[in-house]
């Protein structure tokens, strides 16, 4: 007969990512939402995935933190906007998961990919996830808008094999309107991992519309060939699959009627970063 | 090893079909392996040396796409109603002259026979489902003066397992028709020649003559009897068509014709559930490497003369029931060859003409059968590897199995029967049978032996469960000793079918392609593992209240919190995966089976997930009643959420001396999924696929497909004739299954993009 185990709280039993997370850390009381954060012992997470082949190279094991300072207008994601949408889950018991995969990820030369949200709104718990993926010798990867990118320094830097750094649009103006908030930080950070010669994908999502004027992405495109450190740059097209949650958070929505961009768009976009040296898909 | 065949002394002929062979003991005895072993040579390469199709391949080709169209309007195309024999129809063509490799089931392409000796039922069921008035003469012959398997069976059945039939805990029994999954080593018939196989046989034979004469003594005797006759009808067969295989193949041409006549009597003869090839490839390179070092063949012709064979493979066919064809979605014959892998020696067996049979998938375009099955290792070459990648992801027309625990398990000239069962070529063979609903025994045990939906009592009585809650303790000793009654009931029934099956339908001249006693396994199955699984975690990590009908029968279940579902890398559950798979094995082993054969079971279920589904109540894991079980071992439909490392990790988990026939996982991939450009896919794929045979990943199988495609091609069937998919262990033409099965599909997990934030 099989053992009885002791219940535990399923907390690392989440739900498909695709699925509408909300208030599953509400009961942690305050004072432990910022000792956590102070700490980073404990995290929030959304969800987490395994056979992950889009989020760096490889295959990969992805989880997706919940807390973010954007509010990008085309956010598939929006429930990952509320720290306390996550589920509460400490550092050690985070790698214990991680580690199950340890001898499949490299086999696969893949690695863990810490996406959000954004990872950096809970950098101390980030870089210790990250150092226990490092002693476990997993390649990690840092999926980032790079606005709180300089809360790391540069020792934990280190720890991060690859950053996965969203651009979104190179226009202030525009960055702000499309995300509320500036966009100095995220350049600020970019050179930064330039400068540390850090190991840089670029991702830039293409929204009809919003982030699809040509000589805003040649900005975009000229500032990440001049960088260096950008190995590879996907150009992800805009698509409506998390319009539902914004329905069901009650969020008003503004690109309902927005198009995902057509073949030809997609393949102007990614010959513009072509064009000035970077490999782009 | 070094020196070569130069005379064919025992050929009196002209041509010497060793020439230039390596010498070994396969001179001297019959053994493929060796001379494989000692003849082959390993392909390190890459696929850039194939040829495409030939306007000669693509005009036959051609020529039966007329016929398929006309086919699946009709149902069959034709029927003849000479019961089947190696003998009993002349020769029939596609094209004759253009033909290289020849040979059909009938006078006609797509014709079918019929092969009462399985039963008579089927056949008057098939032919009146067609519209076809019966042979007065056969159904006489039939009923009259001559038994059938299915006769037999059932006069042998205890009440016992009449009743478990009906209930539908045990399903699929080969009671009606051809058990199949026996693979004649019809190599033999290319490397030797029939004569010398005849003369083995004789001998075998003459070995039993001085052995008393019991009951297992007299039954071999008569079997080797039938084993000559077989061959030597096997040989007036080729000679119809104009071909002496007395004698060894003299070229590559040859070797594939010969090989294709031994396969070809075995299924003009028997219509077996599954009616597999073996591992043919590597052997036919050598003959291959041979003619085209002679200069005698170019590459082209190479892969015209496999094109060939594969088409004739393609266009095997049954007469079956429109019932039997839902059940296994569409018409399926399991034509499986089993393709790469590693030999004993650290050398890889793959070898150009691996990549020739790949190739066929191309020119001939993606297709259920034959079967194509890679034996998957890490150690393969990364060529080979990354084509076969390549191949999955355009035509989801293969299926991966670990070489790497077979070979450690069986050895290295081993072929898959049928989806996932594997036995050694020529030395080991399998009486199959079907499966048991481990859903539908777990409700057993709850509702102390009646049947959930009729209320009927099936197994015999025992004091249901009492009070408002299950308690896991309490229902894992009821589920033990209904495990235990079930597996007595399932080993009684195997024994009578395949008793009967020697007795009435024996598989002459596949078993005369083996050697003389054969390790025999006894392959049980079972249907309904995560449900089990999840059902059993839910009473243990949750609370399930029960809810009964007047009667007092419980049929209804409500589930109070949280548990873990199989499929996410999660012991607290996937222990109970292995421990029910486990257990009901050691319940297996503990009954007697016919000839001694050994006991082993698969974790598949094909498409027959859905009907198991249909016939299994309300379960504890909130699976409501009719609902699909999920195909073979794979996690539940939507319940393994975290992607498809987790969810392949928990099935590598159940432990293969459990489940030695076999556990069958089917992964369903969007292509976008897998990478965002095409070389990063194959890359991929390949990644997954060294992950998981690298451990201790039993079987894939690997559907790259979108679901728009899928649900598109459910409006519009007549848009994707060949739209294939894969379905645990078996690929079949999507537009075939019926709705309900196409809805299974649809509703599995896809593996897909993650979004990125």
């Amino acid at each position: 007969m099989p053992e009885r185990d002791t219940v535990e709280r399923p907390s690392l039993v989440a739900k498909s990512p695709f699925e509408l997370r909300v208030n599953l850390g509400k009961d942690v009381p305050e004072s432990d939402v910022r000792s956590a954060l102070a700490t980073g012992d404990m995290g929030f997470l959304h969800s987490f995935t395994t056979g992950s082949a889009v989020d760096g190279p490889g295959i990969r094991v992805v989880a997706w933190t919940t807390g973010c300072q954007f509010r990008c207008l085309y956010c598939h994601n929006p429930d990952t906007w509320t720290m306390t949408n996550g589920i509460p889950v400490t550092v050690v018991k985070a790698a214990a998961e991680l580690g199950k995969y340890r001898e499949g990820l490299k086999v696969m030369a893949g690695g863990f990919t810490l996406s959000g949200g954004e990872p950096l709104m809970q950098h101390r718990f980030a870089v210790k996830l990250f150092s226990a993926a490092k002693t476990m010798g997993i390649h990690t990867a840092l999926d980032t808008n790079g606005f709180l990118g300089h809360q790391l320094s540069d020792d934990e830097l280190e720890k991060i094999d690859l950053v996965l750094l969203d651009l979104k649009t190179w226009d202030n103006e525009r960055h702000r309107r499309l995300t509320g908030m500036d966009v100095g930080p995220v350049h600020a950070f970019a050179r930064r991992l330039a400068e540390r010669k850090r190991p840089v994908w670029v991702r830039y999502v293409l929204v009809p519309g919003l982030t699809d004027d040509p000589d805003d992405i040649a900005k975009t495109a000229g500032f990440a060939a001049g960088l260096g450190n950008v190995e590879r740059v996907d150009v992800l097209p805009f698509h409506q699959m998390g319009q539902f949650k914004w329905k069901s958070l009650g969020i008003p929505y503004e690109l309902e009627s927005t198009p995902t961009p057509s073949a030809d768009l997609v393949e102007r976009t990614v010959t513009q970063f072509r064009t000035v040296g970077l490999r782009a898909h | 090893m070094g020196a070569t065949v130069s005379q064919g002394k025992e050929q009196a002929q002209a041509i010497q079909p060793w020439q230039g062979f390596r010498t070994g003991l396969w001179q001297t005895e019959i053994n493929v392996r060796d001379f494989i072993q000692q003849n082959y040579e390993p392909y390190e390469g890459d696929e850039t040396f194939l040829a495409p199709a030939t306007p000669r391949t693509v005009g036959i080709w051609d020529k039966l796409q007329a016929l398929f169209v006309e086919e699946r309007k009709k149902g069959v195309l034709d029927v003849s109603q000479v019961p089947a024999s190696i003998t009993a129809h002349g020769p029939g063509y596609i094209d004759r002259d253009k033909e290289l490799i020849v040979g059909l089931q009938t006078d006609a392409p797509l014709k079918r026979a019929i092969m009462p000796n399985g039963g008579l039922r089927m056949v008057l069921n098939a032919l009146k489902a067609y519209g076809y008035e019966p042979d007065p003469q056969v159904v006489a012959t039939f009923t009259k003066y001559r038994k059938t398997h299915n006769e037999g069976v059932f006069d042998a059945y205890t009440s016992d397992v009449r009743k478990c039939r009906k209930s539908h805990v045990l399903t699929g029994l080969p009671d009606a028709y051809g058990r199949g999954r026996i693979i004649g080593d019809y190599r033999r018939v290319a490397l030797y020649g029939v004569n010398r196989l005849i003369e083995r046989k004789e001998a075998e034979k003459r070995s039993l003559d001085t052995a008393m004469s019991t009951d297992e003594v007299i039954r071999d005797r008569e079997e080797l009897a039938e084993q000559i006759r077989a061959l030597k009808e096997l040989s007036q067969m080729a000679a119809s068509y104009g071909f002496d295989i007395s004698r060894p193949a003299a070229s590559a041409q040859e070797a594939v014709q010969w090989l294709y006549f031994g396969y070809l009597a075995g299924v003009k003869e028997q219509n077996g559930a599954a009616m597999s090839l073996g591992r043919t490839s590597t052997f036919l390179d050598i003959y291959f490497e041979r003619d085209l070092a002679a200069g005698r063949i170019t590459e082209e012709r190479a892969q015209e003369i496999v094109d060939d064979f594969v088409i004739k493979l393609r266009i095997v066919r049954f007469l079956r029931t429109p019932e039997y064809d839902d059940l296994f979605a569409g018409d399926p014959t399991w034509v499986t060859e089993s393709i790469g892998g590693m030999g004993d020696d650290g050398r890889s067996l793959v070898t150009k003409t691996s990549f020739r049979l790949l190739q066929t998938l191309y020119n001939l375009g993606p297709a259920p059968e034959p079967n194509l099955t890679i034996w998957y290792s890490p150690r393969l070459p990364e060529g080979f590897r990354r084509f076969s990648a390549k191949v999955a992801i355009d035509t989801s027309s293969l299926q991966f199995e670990s070489d790497e625990i077979m070979r450690r398990t069986w050895g290295d000239d081993g072929a898959i029967a049928c989806c996932v069962s594997p036995m050694l070529m020529g030395k080991q063979m399998q009486f199959f049978g079907a499966r048991a609903n481990l859903a539908k025994c777990l409700l057993y045990a709850i509702n102390g032996g009646r049947d959930e939906i009729s209320g009927e009592q099936i197994a015999p009585a025992s004091t249901p469960v009492t009070g408002e809650y299950l308690d896991f303790d309490d229902v894992i000793v009821r589920f033990e000793k209904m495990m235990d009654w079930l597996a007595g009931v399932y080993v009684n029934a195997m024994n009578v079918i395949h008793y009967m099956h020697d007795k009435y339908a024996y598989e002459r001249v596949e078993m005369a392609l083996h050697d003389y006693d054969p390790l025999r396994t006894m392959a049980f199955g079972m249907a309904g593992l995560s449900v089990v699984a999840d059902s059993l975690s839910a009473i243990k990590h949750a609370k399930v209240r029960v809810l009964r009908d007047p009667t007092g029968l419980v049929t209804d279940y409500q589930t109070e919190g949280d548990f873990p579902f199989f499929g996410n890398n999660d012991n607290r559950v996937d222990q109970l995966a292995s421990w029910t798979v486990s257990t009901f094995m050691s319940k297996l082993r503990k009954y007697p089976t016919y000839r001694h054969a050994l006991h082993t079971q698969s974790v598949l279920t094909i498409t027959s997930n859905v009907v198991y589904g249909k016939a299994t109540g309300n379960t504890p894991d909130g699976r409501r009643r009719g609902e699909p079980f999920a195909p073979g071992a794979n996690p539940m439909h939507g319940r393994d959420s975290h992607g498809i490392h987790a969810s392949a990790a928990s099935v590598a988990k159940i432990p293969y001396r459990d489940a030695a026939d076999g556990i069958s996982l089917t992964a369903s991939l969007l292509p976008e999924g897998l990478g965002r450009i095409p070389s990063d896919r194959i890359t991929n794929l390949t990644a997954i696929l060294d992950a998981f045979f690298g451990s201790t990943g039993y079987h894939m199988n690997v559907n790259v497909l979108n679901r728009d495609v899928l649900l598109d091609a459910m409006d519009h069937p007549e848009k994707y004739p060949h739209l294939t998919i894969r379905v645990s262990g078996y690929a079949v033409n999507f537009v075939r299954l019926t709705r309900e099965q196409q809805m299974d599909v649809i509703s599995r997990t896809f593996h897909g993009a993650a979004p990125n934030a």
